[in-house]
């Protein structure tokens, strides 16, 4: 039940974004507005790097522990009044939250803004249940308007334009007048304001993901912009946190120190405008709020994470700032990866949760620049954990049988020299010949991937070492 | 300080007497450089490797040249590890016996310098003498500036230039100031700045190949910029780069000249530019100017 | 699901390697929660109340909110008065239990008052903030029938007010406050911590306010401190 993904068709979701020219000019915005923001706001904090390293250090004592901040969450969680459930896939989560929905005979649930949720699948699986799931997110709610998955996991509608949106508020909002303006943002945003306003009061469960689960206070967290979040955990009867275990978090301090590289990272914001802390149903005296609370911890293979050399890339907080940095991102989006989690840190968690086997090209598509780890907030080292991924799938014989047995060959040679400096004197000998009228080469045998795009320059003829050799017995030098 | 050292790898790790460009002080005296070509400057562009030659002479170095095929990377960024620690122990085998090696890439010096000690780390035996190797190995304009403290090179160059950081130099090896603090000290030569001149150009050794088009999106984009920016003239220091580069620009029919950042800085451009011919390449007579 | 939860805790206990009731790990969690020692708390906002007070206005205007400073929590409702006055807003106003604003002196400024959690349909809500945190412009809102929660997101606009004396350098500094009312490891329902109107940039990345929550925030500073609490 874990939503499906298309990560095998990689090649060929990367060769439909590449052509399609309404992504490609939403994602030229992207390409500079996040990261200058981000840098803007490191820079404008003495504190920022010294606060990157405290973060990941209490994200790794956090793992090294996490069986134990868990059973200590959970205490506090059920003293408090909440309940507490571990779910060890998506389908256990979802039938757990579908489970409640239904004894509550609840029609619609309104939804903040949560990657997990996606992960297992949950709307699919209410809507099999017969119960509505809005989302609120305005992201969130054009793209599930457009029947899309998010492209980013901060911004999940990044991939549009405001024509997609406006064509999309015209084809769905049918009981509003056809010949209203739609011409700007404000505008656009304020019917959505309106429409999912009602679905706020209207709906019988909320539910949220996380990005801190307190275990010193049983709180849960959730940092958001909007107030979707908080509307959807505050005004129906029921609030349903969906969480992956590893955003257990020690104590509030704790919490507040990740904060604020969390934010900064993410949209470079110096702090989100709403971060809210939420623990446990209404009490006796309050007005407002849920009666009910639960929270749903959801594993889903990242405890076979844990004591891998995956292990770091447990530490994510989910801020985007990698993809937002990523050259490979910028050039195809977040769709083309496949699945719910894009970029350099989807190419290492999502091998992870589906497979290598189905997705391997994810880590294989990087040129490992590492502008990723630079901008991690918690410092995971994210090109390494690729290449890992691409020593696992040597080992299992993964990549495809040319490549790998073009670089037995060319390794074979390599280790020795004689035989190496012989055939590569040759070879570049024919190059040169061949590319010695203009300099370079248009075309190469087993290399199309470089030359439909580029030219390959031309060899100058005698290699380096050829040349050394021959100077040094001309000048019969002896080394000192 | 001592000019050069004996073989100094001992078994129980390793003690060099190689001096600390850290301590401060005056540069090391007629170091012994083995130079690490790299296996494109080797195979396709031998004319950078002479001009590190020069570069590293006029420094004051004795250069040798240890017979090399390839520092592994490729084999290391495929997964294959095996094949990577061959490589990784037949040059550091090779190079044995010297104060330092220099490479004229960022990627290959960074191969040593950052994953040599990783890919032994497991190994008793060889960790100790991976992690001094690595720590010996440098690229060519920051060895030249950082620990042979040149602060200029006497050569005339006129011409328009804009100057690109390759990855694996800016963020493993720290390369950024270093060749535009030499570029400035020639007379003539006015460099300019590309727009995102720290962004990857989309080469990434076989990803180049392997996700050709993806590759070819982003170095689009750096060619766009390199246009942009007015310059005659592209350097940089890795020659996968700037094959990268050179091979685009040459196929969307622009008449930039790519060169190894090496080239210029040696005097030594009389050669044709990356991917260009003898035909077109303008005579070599700098005081002449561009 | 108990066997659920076993289960998970037992996958990562072996992929950790280690046995179950182990004390020495036990007591390294026990204690980093008991310490909850603060970490590396920025220098922005630091020194004296005056400082602390001018970072946070400064912070607090650069994401949109609108400040007013008054000298008594009596000077409130002639100041609410006039924002209201000032953007065409109707001269009402949501508010909850919390006594301090009960007796404050609202007809008197033409204010009509409602009490209680809000519905939807205000477009005006008053809150007492329990504190701010200078570094960020953040103010630190608790659920309670004093200030309920529905009063920060559902309506337009939002006035908060907030005493100079409670706006701390740091969020540390909000959650001792926190730790002072509630007790360590004890917290309310909902603890709101606000940083500006509620906003999207989910078009083109077209910065936009009153995304869901309130359009409009408009913190009033009171300097001095009234001396008595909520409950």
């Amino acid at each position: 039940m874990t939503s499906v993904s298309t990560s095998p068709q990689f090649k060929s979701n990367v060769q439909q974004a590449l052509h399609d020219t309404q992504l490609q000019k939403a994602l030229a915005n992207v390409r500079h507005t996040v990261i200058d923001r981000r840098a803007v706001a490191a820079a404008a904090l003495p504190e920022f790097e010294e606060l990157r390293d405290q973060a990941r250090d209490i994200r790794n004592h956090v793992l090294e522990h996490l069986d134990l901040y868990l059973a200590r969450y959970e205490q506090k969680v059920v003293e408090c009044g909440g309940h507490v459930h571990f779910a060890r896939d998506s389908r256990e989560a979802c039938n757990i939250i579908t489970g409640i929905a239904k004894a509550r005979g609840a029609k619609t649930v309104t939804k903040g803004k949560s990657m997990v949720s996606e992960e297992i699948g949950l709307n699919e699986a209410l809507e099999r249940a017969g119960i509505e799931a809005i989302e609120t997110d305005l992201g969130e709610y054009i793209i599930q308007l457009r029947g899309e998955t998010p492209s980013h996991i901060i911004m999940p509608a990044v991939h549009l334009n405001q024509e997609d949106v406006e064509q999309e508020f015209r084809r769905q909002h049918r009981h509003l007048d056809s010949a209203r303006n739609l011409d700007d943002a404000e505008t656009l945003l304020a019917e959505a304001r309106g429409i999912l306003r009602d679905k706020f009061i209207a709906a019988d469960i909320g539910v949220t993901g996380a990005n801190f689960l307190v275990a010193e206070t049983g709180s849960s967290i959730i940092v958001t912009n909007e107030g979707n979040g908080d509307l959807t955990q505050t005004l129906p009867k029921v609030h349903i946190v969906v969480a992956s275990i590893e955003k257990v978090t020690p104590n509030l301090e704790d919490a507040a120190a990740i904060i604020r590289v969390l934010a900064r990272s993410a949209t470079g914001q110096d702090m989100s405008v709403y971060t809210t802390f939420s623990t446990g149903p209404r009490r006796t005296d309050d007005v407002d709020g849920p009666e009910e609370y639960h929270v749903v911890l959801v594993d889903n293979g990242r405890s076979a994470m844990i004591g891998t050399e995956f292990q770091d890339m447990l530490r994510c907080i989910r801020c985007g700032a990698c993809m937002n940095h990523c050259p490979v991102y910028h050039a195809v989006g977040g769709h083309a990866y496949g699945w719910v989690y894009p970029g350099p840190m989807g190419a290492v968690l999502t091998p992870s949760l589906i497979g290598v086997d189905k997705g391997g090209h994810l880590p294989n598509a990087s040129t490992f620049c590492g502008r990723c780890e630079d901008a991690c907030p918690v410092r995971i080292p994210l090109p390494k954990l690729m290449r890992h991924w691409r020593e696992r799938e040597f080992e299992r014989h993964l990549p495809p049988l040319r490549f790998r047995t073009g670089l037995a060959i060319w390794g074979y040679f390599a280790r020795r020299p004689r035989l190496y400096r012989a055939a590569t004197s040759m070879t570049m000998r024919a190059l040169s010949w061949l590319g010695r009228k203009r300099g370079h080469l248009t075309k190469l045998p087993l290399a199309a991937g470089w030359t439909d795009h580029r030219d390959f320059a031309a060899p100058q003829g005698k290699t380096f070492q050829a040349q050394w050799k021959k100077q040094r017995r001309n000048q019969g030098r002896k080394r000192s | 300080m001592k000019p050069h050292s004996d073989l100094f790898e001992t078994g129980n790790g390793v003690t060099s007497s190689a001096p600390d460009p850290q301590a401060g002080g005056s540069p090391p005296v007629r170091p012994r450089v083995a130079l690490m070509v790299t296996c494109l400057v080797d195979l396709i562009r031998p004319s950078a490797g002479f001009a590190a030659v020069k570069l590293l002479e006029d420094a004051g170095c004795e250069v040798v040249v240890p017979s090399q095929t390839c520092c592994g990377q490729p084999a290391y960024n495929s997964g294959d590890k095996q094949t990577a620690r061959s490589l990784a122990l037949q040059i550091m085998d090779g190079f044995a016996g010297c104060d330092f090696i220099v490479a004229p890439s960022g990627s290959c010096a960074g191969m040593a310098a950052k994953h040599f000690p990783d890919l032994f780390a497991d190994d008793p035996n060889l960790s100790g003498r991976a992690r001094a190797f690595a720590a010996k190995t440098h690229e060519l304009v920051s060895f030249l500036t950082d620990v042979m403290d040149v602060e200029s090179v006497d050569v005339r160059f006129k011409g328009k230039v804009t100057y690109h950081d390759s990855c694996a130099g800016l963020r493993e090896m720290g390369i950024k100031s270093q060749p535009r603090k030499l570029l400035a000290s020639i007379d003539g030569l006015e460099l300019v700045e590309m727009k995102d001149a720290e962004v990857c150009c989309g080469f990434g050794g076989t990803f180049a190949t392997k996700y050709g088009d993806i590759s070819n999106a982003i170095v689009t984009e750096k060619t766009g910029n390199i246009t942009e920016s007015g310059a005659d003239m592209l350097l940089a220091g890795d020659l996968g780069c700037l094959m990268n580069m050179a091979g685009k620009l040459s196929r969307e029919g622009k008449k930039i000249e790519v060169r190894h950042v090496a080239e210029v800085l040696a005097g030594m451009t009389d050669t044709p530019p990356i991917g260009g011919s003898e035909d077109e390449h303008v005579s070599a007579d700098k005081e002449q100017g561009r | 699901m108990s066997g659920a939860r076993d289960q998970i805790l037992a996958n990562i206990r072996r992929s950790l390697g280690a046995a179950e009731n182990n004390k020495v790990r036990q007591q390294a969690v026990d204690a980093r929660i008991t310490a909850a020692k603060p970490g590396i708390e920025p220098a922005r906002g630091q020194g004296s109340l005056e400082q602390r007070v001018a970072v946070f206005v400064e912070q607090a205007q650069a994401v949109s909110a609108t400040i007013a400073r008054v000298e008594n929590i009596s000077d409130t409702p002639a100041e609410i008065a006039r924002y209201l006055r000032d953007h065409n807003l109707p001269p009402s106003l949501r508010i909850g239990a919390d006594s301090r604003l009960g007796k404050l002196q609202w007809q008197g400024a033409g204010l009509e008052i409602a009490r209680g959690p809000s519905t939807g349909t205000d477009l005006n809500a008053l809150s007492y903030a329990v504190g701010g945190a200078a570094e960020t412009g953040t103010l630190a809102l608790v659920s309670g029938p004093d200030n309920p929660t529905t009063l920060n997101f559902l309506p337009d606009n939002h006035i908060v007010i907030v005493d100079a004396a409670a706006i701390a350098a740091t969020y540390e500094g909000v959650l001792a406050r926190l730790k002072d009312r509630f007790g360590k490891g004890n917290m309310p329902r909902a603890v709101n911590l606000v940083t500006g109107p509620s906003r999207s940039a989910d078009i083109e990345q077209k910065l936009l306010l009153g995304a869901h929550g309130p359009r409009r925030l408009h913190i009033v500073i009171v300097n001095a401190a009234d001396g008595t609490h909520a409950q």
